[in-house]
């Protein structure tokens, strides 16, 4: 079946079938070049936060060093490579903790959200009934929200105004995740009410096959598929969700981690002064990060997509010899 | 021998050369056709038979250049002396319509369901004449439905698709090649998605439009008795390449190629191989006294309707009984409610009126914790063997699987060694298990289909039209083989198909459903030899046969028969 066919061969090794992986393998020209740019920017993102200690000048909340204060919006020099704010944070400290702060928030929001989203549009799907009827009314209900108004009202109810790091984070991740279950509940539900009607679920259950080992052994294994897709593509509104957020003011407390979307807001009164650095910088890391995971996204939506993905165009080669041979047969 | 030259002075209306059709695909180029060349005269009804991936879609697509994409296609398409495959798109269209028109395998699908179905003739007509009116359009549409035999054309020519059934669909588009004035018709697989009594009346159909106005035919078919019914020549296909080309009497009296030869001896024919026939008395006796398996009495399944419209019932009052060791084949056209009944058995389907008893087990009011232990004593096969596996599993944990959940206890080596001997019994090596099943061929997936369904021993068996989906070829090896494991294992089976001839070579007993009645039931040589009942008669004699000359003698009767029909 064509729909089979593009599907990594089950024996290549394990690492080779990896999702990110299995599609750098099987694409070419623009695709590659898309996936590979996102990917480059995607690395360049988690790596910037894994090594952030190593790599900042300075620590994301500091205002002086051994020479003394670094001073307000000073331009770029070289003890503060990027200028400093309005606060006078270190540009180039704080835009490379923050991206700690994102990755953070996005790992926590997708993977509440893929927990919870998968587990209710698997279980929904499959019972159907009340449960599911309930389910949906919800899901739809959320959606019909502005997710960003929706986003705000989670983050004053969780955390309750301001707070610390990592209660700001998580508020910031729950809230983003309330927004985005539905979109993983939707995704898994309509996958599992079709592979329900497939025969090699109903052979399982003319086998006698129970209910848990139907959802988790067959339907869960082969509704997962367009997860990485979704997965990726949330990422990067995480990021934007989380962004808005700061730069709407229900984000983090500057002194407990840094975060772009607070450094836009503050450096606005600045672009009209001619300060240009405070808010260059910022930004250019959003829009960067959002970039990066947005690419391999849409090349892994191109990609696995028969119809979208591009092939080595076929090449007609000169009649071999052991073809005449079969001829005669 | 050039087969191209067999009319020298007529000009050919369509004449193929040197085709060469590749695909990209992402395991490397795929050469679909290769060196493929014939020629259509006019009024010629050609017939291109193969198995599936064979090449015979491929070579007729490229007469309209209807082919994806991926493909790379080289060698010359001449219709009427143009070489189709260098026409720029613009004129390609033109040439599409007028000169060449396709008749697709799904009627349903090949109708624009939200239009009237003058709009739709509409559609090819504008294409060529951009002045013509709404009012044109109608009379030319009102008067291509007539010729096709729609009854009221005036006012039907202004309804929408889902209001003509699946044959009449056929007819409508086949109407709208007729007033395109289309010379060269290309059918693919015409009547594979419609039932045999309705293929009957399109294949006269498409014999009198041919009559007629001289069209010639490209028909794109699997089916030998289609091709007896119809072809005039015949052009068989075996793995992108020709191997035989051949008047058809001559085909079905002396196939030359090997492969013509084993494809025709494959194809099922009522009579030749009844598995009823040579039971003697005692054997019946035998079966008559064995315990009873399945019993259905009064049977019914009804859908609840929605709202504001009634229930619908698929299966009305059926009585039937299976006693262990025999095989009861039911046919039927689609929905005719076979597979309902077959779903019922195993409790995919609930019964809402009558009974039906499985194992002594009552399936009105069916609950899956209460019937559980009894799963084991069922093996289903279902249709499709593309769709009845889990993608992810290797073909050893398919077969294993009902082993996994009934005898849990069992060691993995043991299971293992239980499906190694499963796949050796119907067939297939051992090491297949480790293949995912996408690996596997239809005939081979559907050998698996049996070795996962008689993994446990069951002693009641439902196949659900397990060949339809196979080459004739395939079929007849999958058909040998399921013989075999019944007379190894003694199961009952219930074996639902539409195809008769198939019916009668597994089936002691047969069964003939219409529209959710069971109008006959008996032994399959006296169902097959001595209908009782009209609409059995209708099918059989419906059924074509593959060889031309009888054929003709049967189309002739079921003409005669349909026109005392149409008087009484």
């Amino acid at each position: 079946m064509a729909d089979q066919a593009h599907l990594a061969d089950p024996r290549d090794p394990w690492y080779l079938r990896l999702p990110v992986v299995a599609d750098l393998r099987r694409s070419h020209g623009l695709q590659r070049g898309m996936l590979i740019a996102g990917l480059t920017l995607t690395a360049i993102l988690l790596v910037t936060a894994a090594l952030a200690p190593l790599l900042a000048p300075y620590s994301w909340a500091q205002t002086t060093d051994a020479a003394g204060v670094f001073g307000s919006q000073q331009p770029p020099s070289a003890r503060n490579p990027l200028g400093t704010t309005v606060a006078g944070f270190d540009v180039l400290s704080r835009v490379i903790w923050g991206t700690r702060t994102a990755v953070a928030v996005m790992a926590c929001a997708v993977v509440f959200s893929l927990f919870l989203g998968v587990l209710l549009g698997l279980v929904s799907g499959y019972l159907g009934g009340w449960f599911d009827r309930i389910a949906v009314m919800i899901a739809d209900a959320v959606y019909a929200f502005p997710s960003l108004l929706l986003a705000i009202v989670m983050s004053i109810v969780i955390s309750g105004g301001r707070s610390d790091a990592w209660g700001g984070i998580l508020s910031a991740a729950l809230s983003i995740t309330v927004v985005f279950i539905p979109q993983y509940f939707r995704v898994i539900r309509a996958e599992t009410i079709r592979l329900k009607a497939e025969p090699f679920v109903e052979s399982a259950k003319v086998i006698g096959v129970g209910v848990p080992r139907i959802l988790f052994g067959h339907v869960f294994r082969n509704a997962t598929r367009t997860l990485p897709l979704i997965f990726t593509l949330n990422a990067s509104e995480a990021i934007l969700t989380l962004v808005g957020l700061g730069f709407l003011g229900f984000g983090i407390e500057p002194t407990s981690a840094s975060e772009w979307g607070y450094d836009l807001n503050r450096s606005m009164a600045d672009v009209t002064s001619g300060i240009w650095w405070t808010s260059v910088f910022p930004g250019l890391a959003i829009v960067l990060s959002v970039l990066g995971v947005t690419l391999v996204g849409e090349s892994m939506n191109d990609l696995n997509d028969p119809r979208l993905r591009t092939r080595v165009k076929a090449r007609r080669a000169p009649a071999a010899p052991a073809a005449s041979g079969k001829e005669q047969r | 021998m050039s087969l191209d030259e067999r009319f020298p002075g007529t000009d050919p209306r369509l004449r193929i050369r040197d085709l060469d059709v590749t695909f990209a695909t992402d395991a490397g180029p795929v050469e679909a056709v290769t060196d493929v060349g014939f020629s259509v005269d006019p009024g010629e009804i050609l017939a291109v038979v193969g198995e599936s991936g064979s090449g015979k879609t491929v070579t007729a697509r490229s007469i309209l250049r209807l082919l994806p994409e991926t493909a790379t296609v080289d060698g010359a398409v001449l219709v009427e002396g143009t070489d189709v495959l260098t026409l720029p798109a613009s004129t390609m269209r033109t040439v599409r319509g007028r000169d060449v028109a396709m008749v697709f395998q799904e009627p349903s699908s090949a109708l624009n369901p939200v239009f009237p179905i003058w709009w739709q003739f509409g559609e090819g007509l504008r294409a060529h004449h951009p002045k013509i009116t709404r009012a044109e359009i109608k009379a030319k549409a009102v008067e291509a439905l007539a010729s096709v035999g729609i009854p009221d054309p005036q006012t039907r020519v202004n309804r929408f698709p889902h209001e003509f059934s699946g044959g009449q669909k056929q007819r409508i588009i086949i109407a709208m090649a007729l007033s395109m004035g289309a010379k060269l018709i290309v059918a693919d697989e015409p009547t594979t998605a419609l039932d045999v009594t309705v293929q009957a009346e399109i294949l006269q159909l498409l014999r009198d439009v041919r009559d007629a106005y001289g069209t010639s035919i490209i028909l794109i078919t699997h089916n030998m008795g289609v091709v007896a019914d119809l072809a005039d020549s015949v052009l068989v296909m075996y793995q992108g390449k020709v191997v035989e080309r051949a008047w058809a009497t001559e085909l079905f009296a002396s196939p030359r190629h090997d492969y013509t030869r084993k494809l025709l001896a494959a194809v099922p024919r009522i009579g030749s191989a009844s598995a009823s026939a040579g039971l003697d008395q005692d054997a019946w006796a035998r079966l008559d006294a064995a315990e009873v398996v399945t019993a259905a009495s009064g049977m019914d399944v009804t859908y609840p309707g929605r709202l504001g419209s009634p229930a619908f019932t698929a299966v009305h009052g059926v009585d039937f009984t299976i006693h262990a060791g025999e095989v009861f084949g039911l046919v039927g056209e689609s929905g005719s409610g076979k597979t309902t009944i077959g779903r019922a058995m195993a409790g995919l389907e609930a019964v809402t009126g009558g009974s039906l008893t499985v194992f002594g087990h009552e399936m009105r009011g069916f609950r899956e914790r209460r019937f559980r232990p009894l799963r084991r004593e069922i093996g289903f096969v279902f249709q499709d063997p593309a769709t009845s596996f889990d993608p992810q599993l290797t073909i050893g944990e398919c077969v294993g699987e009902p082993l996994l959940v009934h005898e849990p206890g069992l060691r993995p080596a043991a299971r293992r060694e239980r499906v190694a001997e499963m796949l050796e019994a119907v067939q297939l090596p051992a090491g297949y298990a480790r293949r995912y099943p996408h690996e596997l061929s239809g005939g081979q997936r559907q050998r698996v289909s049996f070795a996962r369904a008689l993994a446990l021993r069951p002693r009641l068996l439902i196949a659900d039209e397990p060949t339809s989906a196979l080459d004739v070829s395939v079929q007849a090896t999958v058909l040998a083989l399921f013989h075999e494991l019944q007379q190894r294992f003694g199961f009952a089976c219930l074996f639902i198909s539409h195809d008769l001839a198939v019916v009668d070579q597994v089936a002691h007993r047969v069964g003939v459903l219409h529209r959710g009645r069971l109008v006959e039931q008996g032994p399959g040589f006296e169902v097959m030899t001595h209908p009782a009942d009209a609409y059995t008669r209708r099918l059989l004699a419906s059924l074509p046969v593959p060889d031309p000359v009888e054929q003709a003698e049967r189309r002739e009767a079921l003409r005669a028969e349909r026109g005392h029909d149409t008087h009484a």
